[in-house]
């Protein structure tokens, strides 16, 4: 049975700089016993998660929204077991598939062949079964005999093609996918939308971070809206939305909905740009 | 949203947790092992020879050295350039367990970012690549035992378990220094000079036996076995000379063995799960 239980889970990133990532400073910290300098913490924390609590089950669809660096690439990283919480406690059964960066565990110096299986042993499949989804693979990115150059030279369109083909190839128990997976032309992305309906069908949950609301409501049932490294709302996906966008995005065009208060937007900006500055910390 | 009750979940800081990891990085041999074989064929890619680089560099390096220190020390070649093979490929692996094990997750750093893995993965595909070096590198002492006639008996075979000895000891040194290199960032220098000042204090292309036997240093000589790199390198170099069999090398080697594999045990239980927030 394959399930996500996270409880009161918070994730705290130390942030070490040049002059505190060094032994020299914890060596010299521990011999301070005399002057208590009103900081208990030597090290600054960044708070990137705060007091999580999710069940998900077989069958659950869940989108991902939220401001960036709200948390939402970190949550996802929680989910797959990735980060361990800091206090609370997860617990995560089942063969998790991260697709948060598609170029990641690729090797420019080998063949895209011996790409498909690296990536596909690191997704969790076994060399066999990856032998047998080749061919499919091949004829999905249509690299046709480009599959045995070495990776360097695909463009980044053919890069990305395989990558997906890849990744759409896998069964996994959970998939988790983050946004920007559609760097691709029009005419293939229609052909990867529905690989990517059948890879979310044999999935049992999938956690998709996205900020296309058609891509969500395709894909999702349910949504998690975070704000600040908190849930701020999880439910139906539709009403999710309706309240993180201050309207419902697929309701009848509403003229009555009052745009934000100037300020408030500004104040939101700023937040962006220091929660900006926490994603990258981390 | 109400939530279900949670099924209990086992803390992060636990020796099952630990112990957990290491069984799933076995687990999936499959992936580092692939790994550990693209790490070699990548460093000499598009190369003629390929990984037959490894064997000509060992050899070249072998030869040379033997042959000047046989000369220095008036040592008759026959003897003392297997001597110098052997002691040059112990330490390659001995250095290259310590020295990449010191960067092995910082290094790794994207892919622990982007893939839930054991981190044990990371260890087991070091240890995997520096075995594969060894393995190569044991083509020139083959050459060596035939040309020179090297007297190996049953007694040799002991060099299959000093082997494991030191896989064994490569795997809990990477743990435990990449897990704390990967906090403290200065000790990654820290040990490689202390592994590079080690290869001087260790008999590789000196001969302990022959300090021990001159009355002027024999009794300074001892001193040595303090070193523990020395015992490592005597299990197996003196099976594959065909030398005795001296057990309190094989005592050392083992005691350090556990007490290392308790400490990386520790240390794994306390900050494996760091692991990912600190690189």
């Amino acid at each position: 049975m394959i399930s996500i239980d996270v409880r009161n889970a918070s994730v705290d990133f130390p942030i070490f700089d040049a002059k505190t990532r060094s032994l020299k400073k914890a060596v010299l910290g521990l011999g301070k016993a005399g002057g208590k300098i009103g900081t208990d913490r030597r090290i600054p924390v960044i708070e990137a998660l705060r007091d999580i609590s999710i069940s998900l089950r077989h069958g659950d669809r869940v989108g991902l929204v939220g401001h960036n660096g709200a948390g939402k690439s970190t949550l996802l990283r929680l989910l797959s077991g990735i980060y361990e919480p800091t206090t609370g406690t997860s617990r995560i059964v089942g063969k998790v598939a991260p697709v948060f960066d598609l170029g990641v565990g690729m090797d420019p110096e080998i063949s895209g062949y011996e790409n498909v299986i690296i990536r596909g042993l690191f997704l969790g499949m076994t060399r066999k079964q990856m032998e047998a989804r080749v061919d499919e693979i091949a004829e999905f990115s249509e690299l046709g005999p480009y599959m045995t150059m070495p990776l360097r030279t695909y463009s980044t369109g053919m890069r990305v093609r395989l990558a997906l083909g890849v990744v759409t190839s896998i069964d996994p128990e959970i998939l988790l996918l983050d946004e920007g997976i559609g760097a691709v032309d029009a005419a293939f992305l229609a052909k990867a939308r529905d690989r990517l309906h059948d890879l979310v069908k044999r999935s049992g949950i999938l956690v998709f971070a996205s900020h296309s609301d058609e891509f969500l409501m395709e894909l999702c049932d349910t949504g998690i809206w975070m704000d600040h490294g908190q849930i701020r709302e999880h439910g139906p996906l539709r009403e999710v939305l309706a309240h993180y966008k201050g309207r419902d995005p697929f309701g009848p065009p509403e003229v009555e909905e009052p745009p934000p208060a100037a300020d408030q937007r500004k104040a939101e900006q700023e937040n962006d740009a220091e929660d900006q500055a926490v994603e990258v910390a981390s | 949203m109400d939530l279900p009750a949670a099924p209990p979940a086992v803390p992060s800081r636990s020796f099952r947790r630990a112990f957990g990891d290491l069984a799933a990085g076995w687990a999936q041999r499959q992936l580092w092992g692939h790994l550990g074989w693209q790490d070699i064929r990548q460093r000499y890619r598009r190369s003629v020879l390929g990984p037959l680089w490894i064997t000509i560099s060992m050899a070249v390096t072998a030869v040379a050295l033997g042959l000047l220190y046989s000369q220095l020390f008036g040592q008759p070649i026959q003897t003392f350039l297997p001597y110098v093979t052997v002691g040059f490929i112990v330490w390659g692996f001995i250095q290259g367990c310590v020295n990449e094990g010191s960067e092995v997750f910082i290094t790794n750093e994207g892919l622990i970012k982007h893939l839930p893995s054991p981190i044990s993965v990371h260890i087991y595909r070091l240890v995997w690549r520096q075995t594969l070096f060894f393995v190569h590198n044991l083509a020139v002492y083959f050459v060596m035992v035939v040309v020179f006639g090297v007297n190996l008996g049953w007694g040799s075979l002991l060099a299959v378990p000093a082997f494991a000895l030191l896989v064994l000891n490569g795997t809990w040194v990477a743990l435990l220094v990449g897990i704390v290199s990967t906090r403290f960032r200065d000790i990654p220098p820290v040990t490689q000079s202390i592994v590079q000042l080690m290869f001087f204090m260790t008999p590789i292309v000196w001969v302990y036996d022959m300090l021990l036997e001159n009355p002027a240093t024999a009794a300074r000589a001892r001193f040595i076995e303090f070193n523990p790199f020395l015992h490592f390198v005597e299990i197996i170099r003196r099976p594959m000379l065909g030398q005795s069999f001296e057990p309190r090398y094989w005592i050392v080697v083992g005691s350090i063995t556990v007490v290392g594999w308790v400490m990386a045990l520790l240390f794994m239980r306390n900050y494996r799960a760091r692991v990912s927030y600190w690189v």
